[in-house]
């Protein structure tokens, strides 16, 4: 503890470098789910743009698409206009809501198992080990001098962190198009310059904070270590080194010169050497600490080998600490995770959940809009009858084209026509066929006898000719000139 | 309030000497890649001045070594839009305009380029949508023309303009001044406009309107028609519908037969391009009440008339 008198005039320094963290290989339970959270969310960011969904021949076949030109959104058999874009809010509350549950229950598991920044530094990590070796080797290396060795130990990792890069930001670009045609036309040069610049961008990103500033990013750039704090309580569950337990720490040799004079904790510091982002958990909860329980599996292991109960680093709640250290048991984990407050959220979430897929089944396919053209109001005809215009905009959501009839109600004596028919010709009823997945515009005559309100409301609507007899209809003004 | 700095316990960094309520600021030192990325910044800041536009100076702004500049970017894009537009522009010129709704693609083109070319020209008297101004300027919405309604007839109006000075082949008629020049006294218009209102189905007959009804036979029916049905050919309206462009009122009637507006529509063809004078034709038939071309065989007889005339005229 420096005293603070000595402090005048010092200054203190204004930059801190960034210490190298070098973790050592570890395994156990934990590492092991890691590894398969790894496979799994890897091979679901790669994978996913390949995997083909026959959707007709009027609608792409690519399952996972967000096709911003043509303002779709494809996900397997649903698909988002832009107009549903509140599917995608309701998909991003129900992932805030998922994250204050998984927060409220075991802390920052997030970051700890699922963050991209997490699952490709400890892919970038892993990546270290295999070109430089464990922890020892990778000091004694980034030590040493540039002998002929390490330049090559370098270049090779660098160009595998590069190609690593390249095939994620690659692989990014492949949900905004069809992923063959991309590919085909990527490696041609005959993408979009979009695609190129794309892909440079996140390889250049996912090769500085994969290969390089790695805990950096969760330290000082990610504002979630800080949310994530407020939303704990003292039941969640964080990795916790029981103190209590532990201390005072000794080595294994002092332990047994003296029993009973030290706690559990042989201060072997394998729970600082395997920490991906270098810090110490002994010292206590800190912003450093990312939850990815690889220091209970270092700890495990060696309490395992000195002959002592496993879990003196463990998951445990603040609430379990006092009991803990008053001697008594901590309640089993399952009750923690019952409580109220994670039975709410997770009621919350099943209900956007249930709500959007009932409205997804729901929806109708074939949509209406109905615009009164302003200008003019009215037209007068020749024959003392009074037209009004609209202009319509047919929504077909379905990848096939459709014969729809518009009709009105509550406008007696009206004929109705397009820009292609006449009046000649015009009745109660148009029927037309309209281009599959897409949005038609029809400009509207509606002729009715001048004889009426000034103001009258009527119904204009479509529905389906060809089977599905859905659709919608529009409450819309006809207006007349003011009698003279 | 204590405003040294000391050494915070748990973390082990100095604090700034500030303390609120309790609470202390840490004096956490920066990263050192954060210093990095601002030297990056400056040094990216230094680059852009000597390559683009940047220091004001008197009257303008220091080049920059590359030359750009936005209204350079804003022609090129241009230029990008009209090379794009090239085909349609060329297919819409190469075509007759009767040939136009034939092809589907194109007239909708025509309808969108004409829609854009109105709002420059032609809003200012027609009104946004063609909706005319009553006693001013007729209406293109509705199903009454004076000149004709089909796509030759429009496009030969915005070409030539209606009663537009020093231009020979404008469309041309001229109603008489009854009143103002002395051919009808007020009693005789009066009259008239009774035999007008009754024929257009506003009033029923009446002793002035029989009278009226000779005063047309010898003063209207050349122009109007001996039913008042109108002429195309002479521009000269039909009396019997209910689409009034100087209004339909008995003084508007009679202010009509007494002093006439015979209106004026400038020529288009020394203003704007023959295919955007198309496009404008296209549009101001779609507005609702375009017809369908005339039967062919009147074609043929303008076509071989025209040569026939030109002597004449010359």
């Amino acid at each position: 503890m420096a005293n603070p008198d000595t402090l005048a005039g010092h200054d203190g320094p204004l930059y801190a470098a960034r210490k190298g963290v070098y973790p050592k290989k570890v395994d156990g339970n934990f590492r092991r789910l890691k590894w398969l959270i790894m496979a799994v969310t890897l091979a679901i960011y790669y994978g996913t743009p390949w995997i083909r969904w026959d959707r007709g021949p009027y609608a792409p076949d690519q399952a996972v698409l967000i096709d911003l030109a043509n303002r779709r959104f494809y996900m397997f058999q649903i698909e988002i206009w832009p107009h549903e874009f509140y599917y995608v809010a309701g998909l991003l509350i129900m992932a805030g809501i998922g994250l204050f549950l998984v927060t409220s229950a075991v802390g920052r598991a997030w970051c700890g198992y699922a963050c991209p920044q997490t699952v490709w530094t400890d892919l970038f990590q892993h990546v270290d080990r295999v070109i430089d070796g464990d922890r020892n080797a990778q000091i004694r290396l980034a030590n040493g001098p540039w002998t002929g060795g390490k330049i090559a130990k370098r270049a090779a990792k660098y160009a595998i962190y590069l190609a690593i890069a390249f095939w994620t930001g690659g692989a990014w670009i492949m949900y905004f198009a069809d992923a063959p045609t991309l590919t085909r036309d990527f490696w041609t040069g005959e993408a979009a310059f979009i695609a190129y610049g794309t892909v440079a961008a996140l390889t250049a990103t996912t090769f500085v904070l994969g290969g390089f500033m790695r805990e950096q990013v969760c330290i000082y750039m990610c504002p979630w270590p800080r949310i994530q704090t407020a939303m704990m309580d003292e039941k969640s569950l964080l990795v916790t080194y029981k103190d209590w337990r532990g201390e005072p720490r000794g080595s294994l040799k002092k332990a047994l010169a003296h029993p009973g004079s030290l706690g559990d904790c042989v201060d072997c510091n394998q729970c600082v050497a395997v920490c991906p982002t270098g810090i110490d958990i002994r010292e206590g909860p800190q912003i450093g600490c990312i939850t990815c329980a690889l220091c209970i599996d270092a700890c495990d292991t060696v309490m395992a080998q000195v002959g002592r109960p496993r879990g003196l680093i463990d998951y445990c709640a603040l609430d379990d600490v006092a009991v803990e250290k008053a001697g008594g048991t901590a309640p089993p984990v399952l009750k923690t995770l019952l409580r109220p407050r994670l039975m709410i959220y997770l009621a919350i979430w099943c209900a956007i959940g249930a709500a959007m897929l009932f409205s997804l089944g729901e929806r109708t396919r074939l949509d209406l809009a109905v615009q009164h053209e302003r200008s003019p109001l009215y037209v007068q005809l020749s024959d003392g009858a009074i037209r009004n215009n609209y202009t319509l905009k047919l929504r077909n959501m379905e990848a096939r084209p459709r014969t729809v009839a518009i009709t009105v109600s509550g406008l007696p004596g009206a004929q109705l026509w397009t820009e292609t028919g006449s009046r000649d010709r015009a009745s109660q009823r148009v029927e037309m066929t309209i281009s599959p997945d897409s949005v038609t515009r029809v400009r509207l005559f509606v002729a009715a006898p001048a004889t009426g309100p000034v103001r009258q409301d009527f119904t204009i609507a479509t529905y389906g000719r060809d089977g599905d007899p859905r659709g919608d209809s529009d409450i819309i003004q006809f207006d007349r000139p003011e009698a003279q | 309030m204590s405003d040294k700095p000391r050494i915070d316990e748990p973390t082990g960094t100095r604090t700034v000497g500030h303390e609120w309520d309790g609470i202390e600021e840490l004096d956490t030192p920066m990263p050192r890649w954060w210093l990095w990325t601002l030297y990056a910044t400056i040094a990216w800041a230094a680059v852009y001045v000597v390559l683009y536009p940047a220091i004001p100076m008197v009257n303008s702004a220091t080049q920059g070594v590359l030359g750009w500049s936005s209204r350079a970017d804003l022609e090129k894009e241009m230029a990008g839009h009209t090379a794009k537009r090239a085909p349609i522009v060329n297919a819409i010129a190469a075509m007759p305009i009767a040939a136009l709704p034939s092809k589907p693609e194109l007239l909708e083109a025509a309808i969108q380029g004409g829609s854009a070319a109105f709002k420059v020209h032609c809003v200012q008297c027609h009104g946004a949508g063609g909706a005319g101004v009553v006693g001013l300027y007729p209406s293109l919405t509705d199903d009454d023309w004076l000149w004709g309604g089909d796509l030759g007839n429009i496009e030969t109006t915005l070409i030539h303009g209606i009663r537009n000075p020093d231009h020979d082949e404008t469309r041309l008629s001229s109603m008489p001044a009854f009143g103002r020049d002395g051919i009808l006294d007020t009693a005789a218009i009066n009259d008239l406009v009774s035999h007008v209102r009754v024929i257009s189905r506003q009033e029923k007959p009446s002793a002035a309107s029989t009278r009226g009804a000779v005063l047309f036979e010898a003063n209207c029916v050349a122009c109007h028609g001996t039913s008042g049905e109108g002429n195309r050919e002479l521009g000269a309206p039909r009396l019997t519908d209910a689409v009034w462009l100087y209004g339909g009122s008995r003084e508007a009637i009679a202010k009509t037969i007494y002093n006439p507006r015979n209106g004026v529509m400038p020529r288009w063809n020394d203003k704007l391009d023959a295919v955007t004078i198309r496009m404008l034709a296209a549009y101001v038939h779609s507005l609702g009440g375009g017809e369908d071309a005339p039967a062919p065989f009147s074609a043929p007889a303008t076509a071989a008339s025209a040569p026939d005339e030109d002597p004449g005229n010359g």
